[in-house]
């Protein structure tokens, strides 16, 4: 039967993680995501699992690389400034088409940057985190409970479609503790093998070798596995968006919104409606692939949009080409670590609706 | 008629493209023929580097993967955290392993992961042209050190078994040299002893292979051997330098 827990965004992914077969965590400690390997360091040597503290940002991914290849649910997480150091090793996952989950719980930068909720990612993940032409699906939780759904979902997605799969969290999501209904354990760790015959697990003498490469020095082949990769983006982005649209049906105004920003906003539509605005939400939960077709749809009724992001604008321009630029787009935004109040979405709505 | 010679079973019948002379060949068969001695062939995975031996995963006939630059140890360690009775291997030149994979290295060593490390050690970067290596010898000419190696700006060649050997985990480090039969021989029976350690659970083993490349070093292939001879192995000395097995049987003989 499934429990409700209050827990931690950050415990919640963890305990949802080996809810879904998860057994390998390697990981390297920065904030605002420590809690994950601290979880995972008490819970895998209870039930035959593998946690391990690696020596580097670079080597952890690295380690997810290996455990991937032998098909295992293999996960890793870390917060911006170590998100950098994985983008190697992500891009080799993306082009030896292994599926594997990065947990990504934002801080603010560039650089050191800081420790404060951030979403200032989203370009670099968005686009494919690392060189080469590839993306990662990218999930964007504003919830304790989707940061457990979420983690199951980022397992399917990744292994259906054989790509990596973010959590893209925002600090907040990470350390807020709110009541989750955690996922049932109903993945038998064994159960995660089926359907990979590409999996380095030895020949057993039965098969041909398997071999987990990237390496194409032929040009046109090459050119074919990246175009094959490509033709598995275009299904995803047919059939996997997901969103959640708030007060949409009569909105005049529509947000935009993900993470922490999306409830901030939820108050401040709230707020205005009172005052007789009509607002309403469009919140991403696939940021890659971006849901643009219900943006669209929305830009055919309302006046205008306004994004609401810890970023300097970010998520505005996969909105501006969503829509077309086809209708006005308002910004509200902080960064650094802050956070927009309440207060300062409701005059950002007002603003936009005259 | 008997067969008294033929290709080990664990390597596959593609080209090899190493340079004519290389000991690349020589290494894969050595790996390859203690795999075969140890019948393990079916439960072995082999982690290719980036280097010169980039494309062993066509080489070796066991399940292979391709690893970033210098990350073997990495890779391997998750490939053996997730099948710990599988046999696990790395094959890394010295660019990957000493210089950008140093750290991946040094740690897999320290948790004495239970893998076996092949690490060719021919004093330069071969794939790229003939750069200077972490393991190029003082006064080396190469494509990066056209002066030749200069100690003052760019420090001296690095003894990886020595440096490991200051560690407590590492159950076995040796340095071999494929310059000579003498020399092969007793390298075939280092890395047998490197998979031996493995299937037995006796943690990180470590194989240095003093190697040629007489293309870069722009020497004949004999001329290579003779420059291993002369130039390297006094610096880089052969033998053992960890032996847990070794250390073990000299306690219980006090």
């Amino acid at each position: 039967m499934s429990e409700k827990a209050l827990m931690k965004g950050n415990e919640a992914i963890a305990e949802a993680a080996i809810r879904c077969g998860c057994r390998h965590y390697f990981g390297y400690p920065i904030t605002p995501q420590t809690e994950i390997a601290a979880y995972m360091a008490k819970r895998m040597p209870k039930i035959g699992g593998t946690f391990l503290q690696a020596e580097s940002e670079i080597a952890a991914i690295n380690m997810v690389y290996g455990c991937a290849s032998t098909g295992r649910r293999a996960m890793t997480s870390s917060s911006s400034p170590g998100i950098s150091l994985k983008a190697e090793g992500i891009s080799y996952l993306a082009g030896s088409d292994l599926p594997a989950l990065i947990v990504n719980v934002q801080r603010g930068g560039p650089g050191l940057g800081g420790i404060q909720p951030s979403q200032s990612d989203y370009f670099f993940m968005t686009r494919g985190p690392g060189h080469g032409d590839f993306h990662i699906i990218v999930l964007a939780p504003a919830t304790v409970q989707e940061m457990a759904d979420m983690t199951r979902l980022a397992f399917e997605l990744g292994e259906k479609y054989r790509m990596p799969a973010m959590l893209l969290a925002d600090g907040t999501m990470g350390q807020m503790m709110e009541p989750v209904v955690l996922p049932e354990e109903q993945t038998d760790p064994a159960e995660v093998m089926k359907g990979k015959p590409w999996a380095t697990t030895g020949t057993e003498m039965k098969r041909p070798h398997n071999i987990v490469n990237s390496l194409y020095l032929k040009p046109d082949e090459l050119e074919k596995t990246n175009l094959a990769r490509f033709e598995r983006y275009a299904k995803l982005e047919a059939e996997e968006c997901r969103w959640e649209e708030y007060l949409m049906d009569d909105a005049e105004i529509c947000v935009v919104s993900t993470g922490i920003t999306a409830r901030v906003s939820k108050n401040a539509i709230a707020e205005c409606r009172r005052r007789g605005v009509k607002v309403g939400m469009i919140r991403p939960i696939t940021l890659y692939p971006f849901p643009k077709a219900p943006l669209a749809k929305a830009a055919e009724r309302v006046k205008g949009f306004l994004t609401v992001e810890l970023n300097m604008g970010q998520m505005r321009e996969d909105v501006e080409l969503a829509i077309r630029c086809s209708k006005p787009i308002a910004m509200c935004n902080r960064v650094g670590g802050m956070i927009p109040s309440v207060d300062e979405v409701v005059a950002a709505i007002e603003k936009e609706a005259k | 008629m008997a067969i008294v010679f033929q290709k080990p079973k664990s390597l596959t019948d593609a080209v090899l493209h190493y340079c004519p002379g290389c000991t690349h060949g020589i290494v894969h068969r050595l790996v390859a023929e203690a795999i075969d001695k140890l019948g393990v062939e079916g439960r072995t995975i082999g982690i290719a580097p980036v280097g010169c031996s980039v494309m062993a995963y066509d080489y070796f006939a066991c399940d292979m993967i391709e690893a970033s630059h210098g990350r073997a140890p990495a890779v391997a360690t998750g490939v053996k955290r997730s099948l710990p009775d599988r046999v696990v291997f790395t094959y890394q030149g010295d660019g990957d392993l000493a210089s950008i994979g140093l750290c991946e290295t040094v740690s897999a060593a320290c948790r004495g992961e239970n893998i076996t490390v092949i690490f060719i050690n021919n004093a330069i970067y071969g794939m790229t042209g003939g750069q200077m290596a972490p393991t190029s010898l003082v006064g080396q000419v190469t494509q990066t050190s056209p002066y030749g190696r200069d100690p003052a700006t760019q420090g001296m060649p690095i003894r990886i078994c020595e440096l490991l050997s200051s560690l407590d985990a590492p159950a076995y480090l040796a340095r071999v040299a494929v310059n000579s039969v003498a020399n092969v021989r007793k390298a075939g029976q280092a890395i047998l002893k490197a998979f031996t350690n493995q299937v037995e659970g006796k943690g990180f083993s470590l194989v240095e292979v003093v190697s040629t490349c007489p293309t870069n070093w722009g020497l004949t292939p004999e001329k290579a051997c003779q420059w291993v001879a002369e130039k390297m192995i006094p610096f880089y000395p052969l033998g053992v330098y960890k032996d847990k097995d070794a250390e073990a049987a000299k306690e219980a003989a006090k």
